[in-house]
């Protein structure tokens, strides 16, 4: 075995090691390192009142109450389970019902989470709003975007 | 290829393919900022934000490149000692940095109206902002060390340890839930992306890879000529 293949082989298996140390640590941490809980993670969980969470997943259809101007009520979901929010406050523009949020806040005692933000969450289909008019005027719109 | 390793050859053929380079990158430069601005379309559901991709996703995809050519060549030196390598990652370091910052500060302009938000720590915006810091550390390296031939080994070998980041930035947004959306394009499907959509992003990401390899020539044609100055 030449030196260069030793050394070449010592800096493989090094570099191979890294990786594995570091997914471990990855893999073991992976709760802290989600973003947000589903609406099922976050029913199984038993999350304190006043700590902060941040919850993800679809804006329920024909959910959404705007009580005020500025104070809305609507529930995230996951096709599972569903959970009430609350929130006063600015949404961002892509918010509507059926679009994926985010959500920050506290949960409060009557299972309603009381939020802080709201970050809209958009999906990775790119497509021309004209090709979307011709799809919904054939009846080939998948709704569901 | 042999000019992909021996710095002679490299500014010999360098000399000769710089110009057409650079008149080639301009030109798809051009190009793709007419196709990005005036001949494409609006998205379905982000209008015309959606034009902040053809800059935010070449540059992202630049800044993984750099570091994967650099760790690469670190390789390359470390084990069959051709000190091309060091010169490279001593060229490339900033520029990958660069594009590093361009996709950071273009995915915060698009955060804003699109999230409600310049910043989230989540998985994604994390590892690239790592990212950033890990080529920040690259370049300060470089500028330390009186003894250069212990310098380039720790850059080197820096590299080949920051490396473990790569994987995590390409499948954070699979590993865990994100606020980034998951990759549009990957080699097993067919991408989620409207060819109309796809023509400016294909041009864009050429232009800022020969504006990112006509700047590389530059500069280690620099490396290597001040280090025949300073033997």
């Amino acid at each position: 075995m030449s030196l260069r293949f030793q050394r070449l082989l010592l800096i493989l298996v090094s570099v191979i090691m890294i990786f594995v140390a570091v997914l471990l640590i990855l893999y073991n941490g992976r709760k802290n390192i989600s973003y947000f809980y589903t609406p099922s993670e976050l029913a199984s969980l038993k999350i304190d009142i006043d700590k902060k969470v941040r919850l993800g997943g679809f804006v329920e259809k024909n959910s959404f109450i705007k009580i005020t101007a500025s104070s809305f009520k609507f529930k995230i979901s996951d096709d599972l389970k569903s959970i009430d929010v609350a929130y006063q406050g600015l949404l961002p523009d892509l918010f509507r019902e059926g679009q994926g949020a985010v959500i920050e806040g506290y949960m409060t005692k009557n299972n309603v989470l009381n939020a802080t933000s709201v970050f809209a969450k958009h999906d990775e289909n790119y497509m021309p709003a004209s090709i979307k008019k011709g799809l919904e005027n054939t009846g080939y719109w998948n709704k569901n975007y | 290829m042999k000019f992909l390793l021996n710095p002679n050859s490299f500014q010999n053929i360098t000399n000769l393919l710089f110009k057409p380079i650079l008149i080639v990158s301009l030109v798809l430069l051009i190009l793709g900022l007419i196709f990005s601005f005036y001949l494409s379309p609006n998205d379905y559901q982000q209008g015309s934000t959606v034009r902040i991709m053809y800059i935010h996703v070449p540059s992202a995809w630049m800044s993984l490149m750099t570091y994967m050519i650099m760790v690469i060549y670190s390789i390359v030196a470390l084990a069959f000692r051709i000190p091309f390598g060091f010169i490279i990652n001593t060229a490339v370091a900033p520029i990958g940095a660069v594009f590093t910052l361009i996709c950071i500060i273009t995915g915060s302009l698009w955060g804003k109206p699109m999230w409600g938000t310049w910043w989230v720590w989540d998985a994604r915006l994390t590892s690239v902002a790592i990212l950033f810091i890990i080529y920040l550390i690259i370049i300060f390296i470089n500028n330390s060390f009186e003894n250069r031939a212990v310098r380039e080994k720790i850059v080197a070998i820096f590299i080949l340890i920051g490396s473990v980041n790569l994987p995590i930035i390409k499948f954070s947004v699979d590993w865990w839930n994100t606020l980034h959306q998951p990759a549009s394009i990957s080699k097993l499907s067919k991408p989620n992306i409207d060819p109309s959509m796809m023509t400016p992003l294909i041009i864009m990401t050429l232009a800022l890879m020969l504006v990112g390899i006509s700047i590389a020539i530059l500069r280690i044609n620099t490396e290597i000529t001040n280090r025949k100055n300073s033997l």
